[in-house]
């Protein structure tokens, strides 16, 4: 296999590995903030990327994801990342999957892009696979989204709010 | 010796953060790992120190050697350490109101004095912790329960404080951009002198506005000036949403020759012994 394409699937990993990350670091924020169910989708989100992560790993028979932050971006972090700023102690479930959902389709279209890019054949081969793939999540998600009750018209009221004054 | 495998997962530690979902500091807190990855330094080589807040709660999250300290003098117990233990990297960080409020008075002299550590101030434009209060840098016209008609003051500009007081390195960096602020973080290490970032790290909870960062800040429009005065005409023309660093200087850091302690602890107990 080419270096440039070598090149291309470390990138794809480090993306997938990256993702998973952060989903985990936001489960754990969650967990903090006893918001038992979106610290639980969370972790199952960050287990469907380390899947992938894990996919790619053993289609080029490698043992360990590169490190992402070896790698930048167009944007200030990978396409599939979740923005730490997106949080919401009290976010519920259909907030969480809009997110994700979010994720999906920037990681697609990045692929879709590079797959109709002036590069080589082979790397548009292997970026056309894996926004086939990022596509299919954004089907998975949109289904699950569908399974998934709108917020509570109040879901951001607070009793006891943090910013109250004693 | 330098242990290559490092990631940024070795410099954080067992202890999670509580700050709130949507905190700034996550970002800094992640910046920070991947800093310290790519200088290569081992967590034992490192140390961490903060003085009161949010942010100030930043070492017990890290693997290095941390020192969370007393209001406004982490700068004063960092600045000691480093002379006492030149073979550490010192990170002295905190927030805006712990550095620029009861701090400001270190932060002038540790500029002044260049000792060779870097300071991260997270700068949210509010005492968090203690639910809001207007802070050195909080905006004239900010309005909340507690200062419902605004300070009507003028916040205070720290990077030209910083150049003026004699700062070696100035950079300003954005917690939505964590990959970049650790570019800034790994050029503030390896500069030498005191080296200050001034981060931009959204309060969710108190300033939820602050959300709107992300769309007004401008990645890498601060080209670095090694002439002072450069600098100062780029800052004062600054509306505080520009990234990258700023001031890149040449004055040599201090460092106190190394002497032995007179008294040991013991002694020192013995004094204020009743």
């Amino acid at each position: 296999m080419k270096q440039a394409v070598l090149d291309f699937m470390a990138r794809a990993c480090a993306m997938e590995a990256e993702a998973a990350e952060r989903y985990a670091e936001l489960a754990e924020q969650m967990w903090a903030f006893h918001n038992r169910e979106v610290a639980k989708l969370f972790g199952k989100l960050a287990r469907i990327e380390g899947l992938h992560r894990d996919q790619i790993l053993e289609k080029m028979g490698w043992t360990e994801a590169p490190d992402p932050s070896a790698f930048r971006w167009e944007t200030p972090e990978g396409p599939e990342t979740t923005d730490y700023g997106e949080l919401h102690y009290l976010m519920q479930a259909r907030h969480a999957l809009e997110l994700a959902l979010h994720n999906e389709r920037r990681a697609a279209e990045y692929y879709e892009r590079l797959s109709e890019a002036d590069i080589p054949e082979d790397i548009r081969r292997e970026a056309a696979e894996m926004a086939e793939e990022e596509r299919e999540h954004v089907r998975l998600i949109e289904v699950w989204l569908a399974k998934t009750p709108d917020p509570d018209a109040r879901w951001d009221e607070d009793l006891d709010p943090p910013v109250s004054v004693d | 010796m330098i242990d290559m495998t490092l990631t940024p997962a070795h410099y954080k530690s067992d202890v999670k953060p509580v700050w709130c979902p949507g905190c700034g500091d996550f970002g800094v807190l992640n910046a920070l790992a991947k800093a310290l990855a790519k200088l290569a330094l081992r967590p034992e080589d490192v140390a961490v120190v903060s003085g009161i807040g949010c942010s100030s709660r930043i070492p017990a999250y890290t693997s290095a050697y941390g020192f969370h300290g007393v209001h406004g003098r982490a700068l004063a117990v960092g600045t000691g350490l480093k002379v006492a233990r030149p073979d550490l990297t010192v990170v002295v960080t905190g927030g805006d109101g712990d550095g620029y409020s009861i701090g400001g008075n270190h932060f002038l002299h540790a500029c002044r004095r260049n000792v060779d550590l870097t300071y991260i101030v997270m700068d949210n434009r509010v005492y968090g912790m203690t639910k809001g209060q207007p802070s050195p840098t909080t905006e004239a016209d900010w309005t909340s329960k507690l200062m419902p008609q605004g300070t009507g003051l003028g916040e205070i500009k720290p990077m030209a404080i910083a150049l003026a007081a004699g700062a070696n390195f100035i950079a300003r960096g954005f917690t939505g951009d964590p990959n970049g602020l650790a570019d800034l973080i790994v050029s503030a290490v390896e500069h030498p002198g005191f080296s200050f970032v001034e981060v931009l790290s959204p309060c969710v909870t108190f300033r939820p506005e602050q959300r709107e960062w992300k769309k007004m800040v401008r990645g890498h429009a601060l080209a670095p000036a090694a002439d002072s005065v450069e600098a100062a005409t780029r800052i004062f023309a600054d509306d505080g949403m520009n990234l990258g660093v700023l001031y890149a200087g040449t004055r040599r850091p201090f460092a106190p020759p190394i002497g032995r302690a007179q008294r040991t602890p013991t002694d020192l107990e013995r004094r204020f012994a009743l």
